[in-house]
Parts: structure tokens; sequence; C-alpha cells
């Protein structure tokens, strides 16, 4: 059977790399007592797939993992029982059933929501409102993404869906989080700093991971996002087939 | 929630900043205002070092199961944190809290190797502690030290409060009793220390005042009050399986050393190698109770959630449960996907059929250690492993399916020759030619045998047989590995073995604290003034400034290394007692000379002053 398990991460845990937090999870979901399914082979690991990995420093309320189980009683149970194994920091928000025919948790991934909080409370760009709205407004928005091997051009306004100031100092975006096209926010704030002509200051901002999207919308459609818990039978309607 | 010690700003710069934000599933957490003694425990290297040492996790879960303490834990911070801490002026932290170091009752060092001994004063540097105790005022923590080199604590005796001498289980409520109690009564730092000096096992070195005779060896020990004993005894556990053990060890989120469940079996060794610092220290041989471990097992799993669970000992082989406790453990872990990482078990049948069980035969290795290459110096090391066995246990191997063979020897041990290192790449030889000789053509895999010899340099250690011995100096190490090489090469089959050896500088050094008196501490103060800190780590040893330290200092480093001691010398370690007698350490070293072995105590008890303990080996009936 497929869990779906969403969960928050905040505080000190921000600090803890992804691999790190699939090592915590493994080990937290055998004190939980939960009867999780392992590969074949000689060196058996749990099967587990993440949506998205977070990056370290960030927080977030909507992080995804799926498992495979033998058994188990309730949803509700089974989160009861990894709540007990979490530490401060970690927080499982649901879990629910997966229909077998839904793909897993990383291949489903469209989107994610991000919010970017001054840390002082000031946000460091004059009228952030009309700023951020002529930003967006761009035909496009061209980014350099150098990795270890090579320098790639990006449009990122191919995948901001959404991009806007809220109250209280902070930036709202959502953006295209899928494997091939991932935007790091900070990217997004990179642009707009040098676009309004502000320094980027440096850990001045916590970015927080607010939901993760599936794309429902077929080829060329406009997009339909929902979280990924939508698709579960159990916990939330599901919709995704 | 928990307010970090350093700001985001300062975590997201750091490698690894796990390190430092504690949090960890076990760790303890306990409201200050309620506890009336805060003792930081310290492992002076990496957090993930540290994290894997065993006997920090004991005394952490003993220390927390008293109501009264709040233990927390703190490591030496890498040298990127190191930097940021001494320029921004943070105090070091224990994790738990995230408060100074400093606000502390008591910092509790475990001092497991000498290579560390620059880390123990980083860490009193960064916690803002004065690095000399006599300097510490009456609000500074008491500065405890620990551990195997608090056997001869002398080189580091400036730095440190008290020593805690021998197994840690036993006198720590007593101390800290008394802490509390002196505390009441409006008593003194000086009033603490000189009460704590009457608790069995502890030492407070500023009570103390090494004398030289001419020669630079030792004269006399002065006593400087008279509450403070002329002798000190070694604590040890008398019943090892009714002792506390940490059922909920922490987690770390980040790969540690030893990232799995520790399980002690036993604590001390039969064998008696001479060169063995630890078969004499931890002696004699206590056996934790089978039905007990296997209870532990299960429970620790369960309260880690670790895939792993490992066996530690001195000699697991000679655990006399081993295989019920095996078979437990392999059904056990079979059903729960745990694996079994087998600490170095004597090679023979038995053991291979329980490594085929829980090891991938074609991905693992096989370890002998015969420590020398000849049995002529075999047997003067009391290193009772024959070359038949050697050769018997590769063929049974090999038949086995096993390709991969690690031999571990020492070069400079007392009397070697010539000879016995050309026996280092005759033995290695003769492995890979069983391996030709059991394995058909048509069932090698690969065709290949990977014989892995690897040495290290012999190091003189307090409180072995080889106390006496001279140590060789760097160009007479580098000599001996060179031989070594031309004798692998040598080798008809040399293609199939690989040679490593190690560093000689750190191994020199490493003589001197070993074997070092007080006078020694201000090199090791003066190196850490011009910036040596992780000696253990060759990207942070800098030899040189240690070399023009001695210089500086006025100390011959000849002097602690290459000197051969009179049999009568007085050693700066003389005056603490770890239940073996200097009488029986003395007949050892002349029967070495002798080439003759001993028996292990299990077969015949040589009289070593341990029984005087009345426990473990000493009283099992024939």
């Amino acid at each position: 059977m497929k869990i779906r398990i969403k969960f928050a991460k905040y505080g000190a845990m921000k600090f803890i790399g992804h691999l790190d937090m699939m090592r915590f999870f493994q080990k937290a979901i055998r004190r939980a007592g939960i009867d999780v399914k392992y590969s074949a082979g000689f060196s058996p690991h749990q099967i587990m797939s993440f949506a998205s990995p977070l990056g370290v420093g960030l927080e977030s309320t909507g992080e995804y993992m799926d498992i495979e189980v033998n058994s188990m009683t309730t949803t509700e149970a089974l989160k009861e029982a990894l709540n007990g194994a979490m530490v401060e920091g970690v927080e499982i928000l649901s879990v629910g059933v997966l229909p077998d025919t839904v793909k897993n948790a990383m291949a489903s991934v469209a989107a994610a929501s991000y919010r970017l909080q001054s840390k002082n409370g000031a946000f460091a760009i004059p009228n952030p409102e009309e700023t951020v709205c002529a930003f967006y407004a761009q035909e496009t928005i061209p980014y350099t993404k150098e990795t270890k091997k090579s320098v790639i051009q990006l449009d990122l306004k191919q995948g901001i869906y959404d991009v806007r100031m809220e109250t209280g100092a902070s930036l709202f975006m959502t953006v295209n989080a899928s494997s091939s096209g991932n935007i790091k926010p900070s990217m997004v704030f990179e642009k707009l700093c040098e676009f309004a002509g502000a320094e980027i200051p440096a850990a001045a901002y916590q970015i927080t991971r607010l939901e993760t999207y599936t794309d429902l919308a077929g080829e060329g459609a406009p997009h339909r996002f929902v979280p990924l818990s939508a698709c579960c039978t159990e916990e939330s309607q599901a919709e995704c087939y | 929630m928990r307010k970090l010690a350093l700001s985001d700003d300062i975590l997201m710069q750091v490698e690894k900043p796990a390190r430092y934000i504690g949090n960890e599933v076990n760790s303890v957490m306990k409201d200050k205002n309620k506890v009336d003694v805060r003792f930081v425990m310290c492992f002076p290297d990496v957090y993930e070092i540290g994290m894997s040492h065993l006997g920090i996790q004991i005394l952490y879960s003993m220390f927390n199961a008293w109501e009264d303490v709040w233990c927390e834990r703190v490591y030496s911070p890498w040298t990127d944190l190191d930097a940021v801490m001494r320029r921004e002026h943070i105090p070091l932290f224990g994790l738990e809290s995230q408060e100074p170091v400093k606000n502390a009752d008591f910092l509790g060092i475990t001092i497991q190797y000498e290579m560390c001994y620059t880390n123990i004063l980083q860490v009193l540097d960064l916690a803002q502690i004065p690095l000399l105790a006599k300097e510490r005022g009456e609000d500074m923590p008491i500065v405890i030290g620990g551990g195997p080199c608090s056997y001869n604590p002398e080189p580091i005796a400036d730095f440190f409060d008290l020593f805690y001498i021998g197994e840690g289980e036993t006198q720590y409520r007593p101390l800290l009793d008394w802490y509390l109690e002196n505390k009441k009564r409006g008593g003194s730092r000086l009033d603490f220390l000189k009460g704590a000096a009457k608790i069995p096992g502890i030492y407070v070195p500023q009570f103390y005042e090494e004398v030289y005779k001419e020669d630079g060896t030792v004269k006399e020990r002065k006593k400087l009050c008279e509450e403070a004993p002329d002798k000190i005894l070694k604590e040890i556990v008398t019943d090892v399986s009714d002792c506390h053990y940490p059922m909920k060890p922490v987690v770390p989120f980040i790969k540690v050393t030893q990232d799995r469940v520790v399980l002690e079996i036993q604590r001390g060794c039969i064998r008696g190698c001479r060169f063995c610092q630890a078969g004499q220290l931890y002696r004699p041989v206590r056996e934790r109770d089978v039905d007990k471990l296997k209870e532990y097992a299960v429970e620790m799993l369960q309260n880690t959630g670790h895939e792993e669970i490992s066996l530690s000992s001195l000699s697991s082989s000679d655990y006399s449960k081993l295989d019920e406790l095996l078979d437990f453990l392999i059904d056990e872990c079979g059903r729960k996907h745990t694996n079994i990482s087998l600490p170095s078990l004597r090679i023979d049948a038995f053991s291979l059929d329980v490594m085929s069980k829980v090891q991938d035969v074609k991905k693992s290795s096989l370890t002998f250690a015969p420590e020398a290459g000849s049995q002529r110096l075999r047997d003067v090391i009391n290193k009772g492993l024959t070359e038949e066995v050697i050769l018997k246990g590769a063929a049974l191997a090999f038949e086995g399916g096993w390709t991969r063979v690690k031999l571990y020897f020492m070069l400079g041990l007392p009397t070697e020759t010539e000879e016995d290192i050309r026996g280092i790449g005759d033995l290695s030889n003769k492995i890979a030619a069983t391996f030709f000789d059991t394995v058909p053509k048509d069932k090698r895999v690969n065709g290949k045998v990977q014989i892995v010899t690897s040495t290290s340099f012999f190091i003189p250690k307090p409180f072995t047989p080889f106390q006496w011995a001279p140590m060789c100096t760097k160009e007479q190490f580098l000599e001996k590995a060179y031989q070594t090489k031309q004798g692998i090469m040598a080798q008809l089959n040399q293609k199939s073995i690989k040679y490593n050896w190690h560093e000689a500088d750190v191994s020199v050094l490493e003589g001197v604290f070993a074997r070092g008196d007080r006078r020694v501490a201000r090199v090791i103060l003066e190196a850490y003034r011009r910036g040596c800190i992780f000696d253990s780590w060759s990207e942070y040893f800098h030899n040189d400034v240690w070399l023009s330290c001695f210089e500086d200092c006025g100390l011959d480093i000849a002097f602690y290394t290459t000197r051969e001691r009179a049999d009568d010398e007085i050693f700066p370690w003389d005056f603490l007692d770890c239940g073996v007698t200097r009488a029986f350490l003395l007949r050892e070293w002349k029967k070495a000379q002798s080439e003759t072995v001993s028996q292990n105590c299990r077969s015949q008890c040589q009289g070593c002053g341990a029984n005087r303990f009345g426990v473990g080996v000493c009283t099992e009936s024939d």
C-alpha cells in the first residue's frame, strides 16, 4: 500500500540537509514501528520517495514523502505513531493512502509556493508592490545558472506562475518545482533585487516553502495545481485519476 | 522553541551546521532551573568522531538519569566555525541548552588519544575558560579529564582541575554529592578540590609537584597538600552486567563514524599483548550477561531506529557466549532488516560462517593483525597468532569466497631486526600463494586476490611491559617502512599486495606525549598559541611548528622517545595504580627480551595484580 506523508520542517531542523532528512525518516519509521516495505537484495532499504529536496536554511509547511507499507491500521494511527518519533522542528501534518495508479511523490511535483519573509520586518526594495508587479510584467527574466559543469541560460518568466507582495513585508511566489524545470525562490529574489537596483542582503530573509503541487491539467492545457496530498484517497478526496 | 547559540548567518556559512544545533533524537532537555548540577561532557574532536564514542553515551545517559543533574555535550568546533567564534567572541556552548559552557558546574573531557591535546586547549579557550587550572576563578567550571590518556596525565596536568582515573560509572555520584555539599557549606573551589582528592580514583594535579634529577628523569613527587593521597588506584566496575547502560543513545542527524547501536559485550582483554595499553588498563576481563545483552540489543534498536548493530570489546572472540549472542542477533536482525557489523574476530570456521551470514562475502574483507612479521618477534610482543593459524584461516576464507585480506603490522617493535621486517613481505606473499593454491583457476573471481598490508609505527605506552622500551627515531621508522616496501616488492606475488604505511612525524610526537612529564605541557601550550589544533588530522598537522616549539621551550624530543629506561627509573605516571603491578610489567619486559610468551588470563594466571579487584576472569573457576 502506498502512503503519502505531508510534513512541516522548521526551527533548528532547517539546517538538516535533504539526505540527512531521509536518514532521519528511515530511523523514525523504524522507531514508530511502521510495517514499512523493504526493497529486495542483499542490503534492503525502505521504499521511500521524497517529493522535492528542500534547500538547507529553508523552512516548510508543505513537504511530502511517499512510503510503501505491508500493513497498517489507520492513517490517523500511522500519523500519531510517526509524530511520536519526531523531534522538535519536524511535524507530520497528514497521512493519506495513495491509489496505485498515482505517480510517486518525486515524479508528481509540478510547482511549489514560497514565502520570503524579512527577518527584521523591513523589505529591502522600495515600493515593493509596484516593483514586484513591474518585475513580473517583463517579457522575459533571463537568469544565468552556473553549475560545476556548465553555464545555462534560463528564462525564469516561464516558470514563475505567481509572484506578489503580501502584508507584513513578505514576498509570495508560486514557481516551477518539477525535476526538469525547478526554480529556486532565491533565484527569483536575486533577479527581483537586481531589477529594483537593491543589494541582496544575505540571510536577512527566511524562505518558507508553503505547499508543493502536482498539475492535474493535461498536456498543453492551463495549469491546474493541487497540493500533492489531494491525490490521496483517504484524508482528502482524490482528483488525480 | 530553543534559541540557537549561532545566528542563521553563521550556520549557513559553516560546513555541516548540524554539528552545532543539538536537538538529536534521545538528546536530553531539562529545565536548568530545576537541576542542581550542570555538567558538560566533551570529546575534543569534531562532532562525527565524538558522537561515535560509547563512553560519552554511557556517562551522558547515567548523568541524565539523575534528576538533579543535566548533562550536555560539546565537541570541537571545526576550523571554519573556530575562526568565526574567535573573530566574533562567541563563547563555546553546550549542544542541548545552546548556552555557554562556562556557565556549567563541570566540564568533563574524555581524552582518547594524545593527538587531541591541543584541541583540549581549543575547547577551553573557546569556552572562555582560563587554560591553566591555577588561573581559574571561583565561578569557572571544574574541568575534569578522563579516558585512557589520563593514565599518564602529566603532559596535560596543568590544564585540568582534576582527573578521574578509571571507569566512570562508580565515583561520579559521590563527586557530585561532595560538590553540592561544599556549595551548601559555602566552601571555595579549593575546598572542593581538597575534598575531591579524598574520593577514590580522583587525582588533583595542583596538589603535587614533580621534582627532576639532573639527568632529567623524575626524582620524586612532592605532595603540596595533606589531603592528596600518595597513590591513586583506578576505579573499576565490579559487576558489568549490573551497571548503567545507555538504552537510549543519542542518534545524530548527520552520518558519524560509528552510526549504529554499539553493544559492549565485555571489558578488558585476557590476551596480554605487550605493546597494548588497553589490554593492561582494563584488567581484569569482565563479561556482560548474555541475556542482558540480548535485551539491550532489542531495546536499543527500537529506541534509536538504527539500521545496524555492532559488538564492542577488545577481543570479541574471547567472549564466552559469543555463539549464542550472534545466533540471537542474526535471527533478530534478519527479521528487522538490521545489519550486523562484526568487530575483528579471530578468523576460523565459526567466524567465517557467521560472517558469511551477515556480510556480502564478495564485498567484505578479512582482517588479520599479526602485528609482527616473524614468529620470533610475535613471541616478543606476546601476540599468540602463528603463521599456521593465519594461513589456515586464509585458506578457509578463500574457499568461502573471500578475496580480500587486510594485514596489520607494527614497525619499530623492541628487538626488531631486518629479518623480522622481511617476514612482513614473506607472510603477505604466503597468503597470496595460499589463494592460488586453494582456489582453482576457473573459480577465481576476476582471477585475483587482494592483500592490503598496513604498518603503523610502534609507540611505547605507559602501563605496558614496553614502557621501558626505546622508541625509534623518525629516520629509523622511515627506513623500516622502506625496507618493508622493498621486502614486498621482492615477492613473487607482489602484484597482489598493496602496502600502506603511516606518517612518522605524528608518531614521534605521540611518543613524547604518551610518556611525557609535566614539562611537556608548556610545549603543548606554545604549539596551541602558534595555531596548532586538530593535530590528528594530517591536513592540520604542522610538524615544523611543533619542532620549533620544542626547541624554544628547551625540551629534547629524544629524551622522551628514543631513550631506554633503566629498570628502576621513576616514571611520571608511577603515582597511578592501574591494578597491574610494576613488578609484573617488568617481569613481562624481561620475558619479552628473552622471547618468552606468557599464557592468557584464562589459561594460566600470570599474577599481574588485577586479581585484587576480585572480579571477572580472576574469579572464574576452571
